[in-house]
C-alpha cells in the first residue's frame, strides 16, 4: 500500500466516529427536513410543492417572529461589536490588568441565565429597582418586561452575556500587532487616532469577520435569556423565531417547522457565502495595495498629503502577515523551526 | 483622559459583576427577610422595590433547605451533572480523534466534509433540532436522556475547536516521533493530545457552559419534566419562588464558575486559538 493510502485510511479511521454520528444526527435527517418541507398529510405522504412555504410566509407569527429577529440583529450586532471594540482598546496595554478585566468580562459566558433570573426580575419589573430610580428622577417609567420596552431588556442582556468573548478575541487581533509597530508609528509622528485608523483598524479586519460571525451565531443564542424573561409567549417585541420554531414543536406541526428551519438555514447560508468571498476580496486588494505601495516613488515626492500615509514599516510587513500560515507563525515566535532545519 | 478611561471600566466592571454579587449575597439571606423585601414581587401592590444587597442578617437557612428539605433541587441537579458529563466526554473523546484526523492527515472528502462541520457550526440551535428530533424520532429514542446526550457528543464545534488547536502543533514534531518508531496513535495520544491540552479544557470549559445552560432539548426531547436539568427547573421555579432562589442560583452557577476559574488561562488562549484562521 502506498503511504499516501496509509495516510487516508488512518485519517478516515480518525474522524468515522465523530463522521457517523454527524451524519446520523445532523447531515442525513438535514435532507429529510428538506423532503418534509416539501410534503402535507401527517407522515409526510403527499406531496405539496412550496404550499407549505407560501403557508409560512403568509403567517403572522412567521412573519412577527422573522422581523423581530432580524431587527434585534440589526440593533445588536453594531451595538456589541462597537462596544467590545472600545473595551478592549481601553483594556489593552493595561499590563497586569487586563486578564482580570477580561474575566470579569468573560464571567457572564459561563453563568446559567437561570441563576441570576431574580436580579432581573428586581430590577425591570414593573415596581423594581429600575422604574424607582427613574421616579425619582422623574423619568417617565416603563413596564421592561412586559411592554415593548422587553426589547431593550433582551438586548442588554445579549451585550451582557457576549462582550467578554468578543474582547477576547480582539484583544488577540490586538496583541498580535508587532509592538514595533507602534513605536515606529511614533517615530513617524502618527498620533493615537491614527494608529486606530491605519494600524490596528485594518489589522484587526480578521479580527471582525469572525467576531461578525459569532455575534450572528450568539445571538440567536438569545433565545434562552428570552425564554427565561417571557416563556413561551413573552411580548409581541421579542416573538423570536425561535419561539415561533419550539412553538411549533409544542403543536406537532413537522411541516411549517421544516419550511422555518430550512428559510433559516438558507438566509445563514447565505450570509456566510457573503462574508467569506469578501474577506477574500479584501485580502486580495489588500495584497495588491501593498505591492502598489511598496514601489519606490509614489507618496513621498508629494510635498503636501491629502490623507495621512500609512508609515514606512507598515508596508514592508503587511504582506508577510497576511501570507502567513499557522506553521510560519509558530516558527516565528519560537524560532524553533528554523533550528530544527539547520539541525538536520 | 486616563482617569475617565479608568473609570468608564470601573463603573462597566461594577454593573457586569452586579448581577452575580446580588444573587451570592442575597442567597445568605432569612424566610422573614426574604418575604419583607421580596414578597410583593408576585403579589401587585404598588410599591418600589429596594436595592438591597446585603442580608441584615446573615444566614445559612437558605442553603440548609436547598440541600437538606427539599431533594427536588439535589434531584435536577445531579440530571444536570449526568447529562452535562456524558455530553463533554463523549464530545472530547469523538473531537480529539477527528480533530487530529482533519489537521493532520489528507483523505478524500476532507475540505467538503469540513466545510459542512463549519456550516453546521454556525448554523442556530433551532435548524437541527427539527433533523435531530426526526432521527432520534425514528430511532425510538425520544423521551430517554439518550435523546439528548447523543447529539450533544457529535456537534461540531469541538472538531472545529480542536482542528484549529491542532493546525498550530508544526508537523515536524509529529514526524520526529514518527522516525523515533512512535505508531499513529502513539504520536497523538503522547504528542499530539499533550501539546493541545490547552485547546481540551477550553473545549471542556465551553462545552460544559453549553449544556449545563441547556434549555431548548430537554424541553423537546423530554417528556418527563422530572427529568428536566436545573437550568430548566429554575427558569420554571421562578413563579412560585421563596428565598431559596438564590441559594438555588448560587448551586447552579457553581460548577461552571469553578471550571471558569481554574482554566481561566486556557479557556482564553482556546477562544483565541478557535478565531486564529
Amino acid at each position: 500500500m502506498s503511504l499516501r493510502k496509509k495516510e487516508a485510511l488512518v485519517g478516515i479511521a480518525l474522524t468515522l466516529p465523530f463522521l457517523s454520528g454527524f451524519l446520523l444526527f445532523y447531515i442525513i435527517p438535514f435532507f429529510i427536513t428538506g423532503f418534509y418541507s416539501f410534503t402535507s398529510g401527517i407522515s409526510g405522504m403527499y406531496f405539496a410543492g412550496f404550499r407549505n412555504y407560501a403557508e409560512v410566509f403568509a403567517s403572522h407569527a412567521f412573519r412577527l417572529a422573522a422581523y423581530n429577529t432580524f431587527r434585534f440583529m440589526a440593533a445588536g450586532i453594531p451595538l456589541i461589536l462597537g462596544i467590545s471594540l472600545a473595551l478592549s482598546l481601553m483594556i489593552f496595554g493595561k499590563t497586569g490588568h487586563s486578564r482580570i478585566f477580561q474575566s470579569i468580562f468573560l464571567y457572564p459566558m459561563v453563568i446559567p441565565v437561570g441563576s441570576v433570573v431574580m436580579y432581573f426580575q428586581v430590577v425591570f419589573s414593573r415596581y423594581g429597582v429600575l422604574n424607582r430610580i427613574l421616579y425619582q428622577l422623574g423619568l417617565p417609567e416603563s413596564d421592561w418586561l412586559e411592554s415593548s420596552s422587553a426589547f431593550l431588556v433582551l438586548l442588554f442582556l445579549y451585550l451582557w452575556k457576549n462582550c467578554g468573548y468578543n474582547i477576547v478575541l480582539f484583544l488577540t487581533g490586538l496583541n498580535g500587532i508587532p509592538r514595533e509597530y507602534l513605536e515606529d508609528a511614533r517615530l513617524n509622528g502618527a498620533g493615537k487616532w491614527q494608529y486606530f485608523r491605519y494600524i490596528q483598524l485594518p489589522l484587526l479586519m480578521p479580527s471582525f469577520l469572525f467576531v461578525f460571525v459569532m455575534s450572528v451565531i450568539n445571538s440567536f443564542k438569545c433565545f434562552r435569556e428570552a425564554y427565561l424573561l417571557g416563556g413561551q409567549y413573552p411580548d409581541e417585541s421579542i416573538y423570536m423565531l425561535q419561539h415561533f420554531m419550539n412553538n411549533n414543536f409544542a403543536s406537532l406541526n413537522y411541516q411549517r417547522l421544516s419550511v422555518a428551519a430550512i428559510l433559516v438555514f438558507l438566509v445563514i447560508f447565505a450570509l456566510i457565502i457573503l462574508l467569506f468571498s469578501w474577506n477574500r476580496h479584501r485580502e486580495k486588494d489588500m495584497a495588491g495595495l501593498i505591492r502598489e505601495k511598496a514601489k519606490p516613488s509614489a507618496h513621498r515626492a508629494k510635498g503636501r498629503r491629502s490623507e495621512p500615509e500609512p508609515p514606512a514599516f507598515y508596508r514592508e510587513h503587511r504582506g508577510m502577515l497576511l501570507n502567513e500560515t499557522g506553521e510560519q507563525r509558530i516558527q516565528r515566535k519560537t524560532g524553533r523551526g528554523q533550528e530544527g532545519r539547520r539541525r538536520r | 483622559m486616563k482617569v475617565l478611561k479608568n473609570t468608564v471600566l470601573a463603573l462597566l466592571s461594577l454593573l457586569v459583576v452586579l448581577p452575580f454579587l446580588f444573587t451570592v449575597l442575597n442567597a445568605f439571606m432569612g424566610s422573614e427577610e426574604f418575604g419583607r423585601y421580596y414578597g410583593w414581587l408576585n403579589q401587585d401592590a404598588e410599591v418600589y422595590l429596594a436595592f438591597h444587597l446585603f442580608p441584615d442578617h446573615w444566614t445559612l437557612e437558605a442553603f440548609f433547605q436547598v440541600l437538606l428539605s427539599a431533594p427536588d433541587y439535589l434531584m435536577k441537579f445531579w440530571n444536570s451533572m449526568g447529562i452535562t458529563v456524558s455530553i463533554a466526554a463523549g464530545q472530547i473523546l469523538v473531537s480529539c480523534l477527528a480533530g487530529y484526523g482533519f489537521s493532520k492527515f489528507q483523505f478524500p472528502g476532507r475540505y467538503p466534509l469540513f466545510v459542512l462541520v463549519i456550516l453546521l457550526m454556525m448554523m442556530p440551535y433551532q435548524v437541527t433540532l427539527v433533523s435531530n428530533y426526526i432521527m432520534l424520532d425514528r430511532l425510538g429514542l425520544i423521551g430517554g436522556y439518550a435523546a439528548v446526550i447523543l447529539p450533544g457528543i457529535f456537534s461540531s464545534f469541538g472538531v472545529f475547536l480542536m482542528k484549529q488547536v491542532m493546525d498550530g502543533i508544526p508537523r515536524d514534531v509529529l514526524e520526529a516521533a514518527r522516525l523515533d518508531g512512535a505508531g499513529q496513535l502513539g504520536v497523538l495520544v503522547k504528542i499530539a493530545l499533550p501539546i493541545s491540552r490547552g485547546g481540551i479544557a477550553s473545549l471542556l470549559v465551553l462545552n460544559f457552559v453549553d449544556n449545563w445552560n441547556m434549555v431548548e432539548q430537554p424541553l423537546v426531547f423530554l417528556e418527563d419534566s422530572s427529568m428536566y436539568p436545573l437550568s430548566i427547573f429554575l427558569a420554571d421555579s421562578i413563579q412560585e419562588s421563596g428565598m431559596e432562589i438564590f441559594a438555588c442560583g448560587v448551586l447552579a452557577m457553581l460548577p461552571v464558575l469553578l471550571l471558569f476559574a481554574y482554566f481561566r488561562d486556557e479557556l482564553i488562549s482556546g477562544l483565541s486559538a478557535s478565531a486564529l484562521k
